[in-house]
């Protein structure tokens, strides 16, 4: 018997997209379905998440926890979902709520996936999707214990109202001293742009051979419309553009209609970040390059010839 | 560190889309050799021993070996063909149960996650279950008595956090440059220290690790379905482009 479903993030966001996947969920195995609003929030805001299928809001307020750290965080959702409290526990996977998810998981002795990108109802059991081997393959899991934790892919879901009487509660919890100290919180240095919700998503990679040449990539991206996004190498070991705009299983994942893959390889930990893409079209000089296999369209050839006519291509469309 | 298959050769059968990973060579995980350069430059800085420890399969020992000559002290790994089939929960008890057996510790470094399954939980079960802080996403760190400062990597933003030791720190990987074993290493690595134990020598119960204890279960792992196009263009530039162009405005990428 399985006592109702809770949805965390810490963003509203977050929690609003987890709602509408919790919402299905829900009426499909006739639970209840329950949200936790970490943090002081107006009236508006908490009835958003009744107008997203939350039953109930059980309100922290911040004065009982000061700033969210993981430790904080996994004391509150231990304590609202021990016992008789709900059994499944869908989180946001942030980097704070997926490591919130393991902790809290092993505090209630239960099962954990991580990073899911799909959730079903199949017979009794609810499936899991998340991608596994490195993103070569899409596992399909069930957790066998009666507490179940899955952390959830940001923007894997599309929030969709479906509104309901819900009641809030507000929490009173026992909350553990924080052991880890927070100095100092920065924004990192960065164009600050938003390759997630870019419709066309130009990306490249190691075939780039100077930093100058970014230059052709932006132009080619500002004629399609795009942004501009890298693999890790170009960000992380080259500093050559910001992580902002990196992509792939520890940068970002993206989900344009249309994405153009130059000079990336398609070793996997990237492409896990573009395979969301609606079109993919790859120019890679290596006809086995992997990026070629997940690609609707490709040209096998030198980026440095290829991609000045393809800018002249397009250029000569719009006269 | 966990030993992964060399993901890169992975090869997907054509029918039934099922992985294929018999006869793969197997390797540390590449968030993990960031994990182990981290604990070599701590002890070349700080003083210390650094030893590694990891769970898996009769091919461990050839694999920690390399870990050995980039610079750790000692190994101790966990070889038991009860543990097949594990998932996080029963791999963390596994690696608590060692790291009493090991004694005590300033830090216990990891990965961000594993290159294969990614799931980042083994650092937050140790912690909950060894009773200890984590830090997590640590790219930067350094340590001052028994205080370790670290600058965390969270999504749009840098925190700097302070923690008192004992405690679980997970690394990213522009923490460090992990070094090359140089050849001498290589060799001498056999030499160092390397302790084989199973489950009974940590005091574990078969019934609470392995497939049937494990609390997550596989219920298919295969390729994602694949509806791609495929239309590949060789050869001159001109036409090739020319082709691609036509294919771009055709599905709406271009006015």
């Amino acid at each position: 018997m399985t006592s109702g479903i809770l949805v965390a993030s810490e963003t509203d966001e977050g929690a609003l997209e987890l709602l509408t996947k919790g919402h299905e969920l829900a009426t499909q195995l006739n639970l209840e379905l329950s949200a936790v609003v970490l943090g002081d929030r107006d009236d508006k805001t908490v009835q958003s998440y009744f107008e997203y299928g939350a039953q109930k809001a059980l309100v922290v307020p911040n004065s009982s926890f000061g700033t969210l750290d993981a430790e904080t965080y996994t004391d509150i959702l231990y304590e609202t979902t021990k016992e008789t409290g709900p059994d499944i526990l869908l989180i946001r996977s942030s980097r704070l709520g997926k490591e919130t998810a393991g902790r809290v998981a092993q505090r209630l002795q239960a099962g954990c996936i991580s990073d899911a990108i799909g959730l079903r109802v199949k017979g009794q059991d609810l499936v899991i999707d998340r991608y596994a081997l490195g993103g070569n393959t899409v596992s399909s899991e069930i957790i066998k214990t009666r507490k179940k934790v899955v952390s959830i892919m940001p923007r894997t879901f599309e929030a969709q109202k479906a509104p309901e009487q819900g009641q809030i509660k507000k929490l009173d919890l026992k909350i553990n001293p924080k052991r880890i100290q927070l100095i100092e919180r920065k924004k990192k240095l960065g164009e600050s742009v938003n390759i997630e919700s870019a419709e066309t998503l130009i990306t490249v990679g190691k075939g780039i051979l100077n930093k100058e040449d970014l230059t052709m990539m932006t132009e080619l991206s500002a004629l399609m419309k795009g942004e501009l996004g890298c693999t890790r190498a170009l960000s992380s070991d080259y500093h050559w553009l910001s992580e902002d705009r990196m992509v792939g299983i520890s940068g970002k994942r993206c989900k344009p209609k249309f994405n153009v893959s130059i000079g990336v390889s398609g070793q996997i930990q990237h492409t896990v970040g573009i395979m969301s893409s609606k079109l993919i079209v790859a120019i890679n000089k290596d006809k086995e390059a992997p990026i070629f296999k997940i690609s609707d369209y490709g040209i096998v050839g030198d980026l440095y010839q290829v991609v000045p006519k393809l800018i002249q291509r397009i250029k000569s469309l719009g006269t | 560190m966990k030993q992964v298959v060399d993901l890169q050769q992975i090869r997907i059968k054509r029918d039934t889309r099922e992985p294929v990973l018999d006869g793969l060579p197997a390797l540390f995980g590449d968030f993990d050799k960031n994990a182990l350069e981290e604990a070599v430059k701590i002890r070349e800085k700080h003083a210390g021993k650094v030893t590694v420890l990891s769970v898996g399969s009769g091919k461990l020992k050839d694999t920690v070996l390399e870990a050995l000559a980039t610079g750790a002290d000692e190994a101790c790994v966990v070889v038991d063909p009860a543990c097949e089939g594990s998932d996080t929960g029963a791999s963390a008890l596994t690696l608590a149960k060692a790291i009493e057996k090991i004694g005590a510790f300033d830090l216990i470094l990891v990965g961000e996650g594993s290159t294969d399954n990614y799931s980042g939980q083994i650092g937050s079960r140790i912690a909950e279950i060894l009773n200890v802080p984590q830090v997590t996403y640590v790219r930067e760190l350094s340590i001052e008595g028994s205080m370790i400062t670290a600058v965390r990597d969270v999504e749009g933003a840098l925190e700097i956090v302070k923690a008192q030791m004992p405690l679980v720190i997970s690394v990213t990987s522009e923490i460090n440059k992990p070094r090359r074993a140089p050849l001498a290493q290589i060799l001498r690595a056999s030499r160092k220290p390397l302790k084989s134990w199973t489950l009974s020598d940590l005091g574990i119960d078969q019934s609470k690790v392995g497939l049937s204890a494990s609390a997550v279960q596989v219920v298919s792992n295969l390729a994602p379905q694949q509806e791609r196009k495929g239309v590949i263009f060789e050869g001159d530039v001109d036409e090739t482009v020319g082709k691609l162009v036509d294919a771009l405005r055709k599905e709406g990428a271009l006015q």
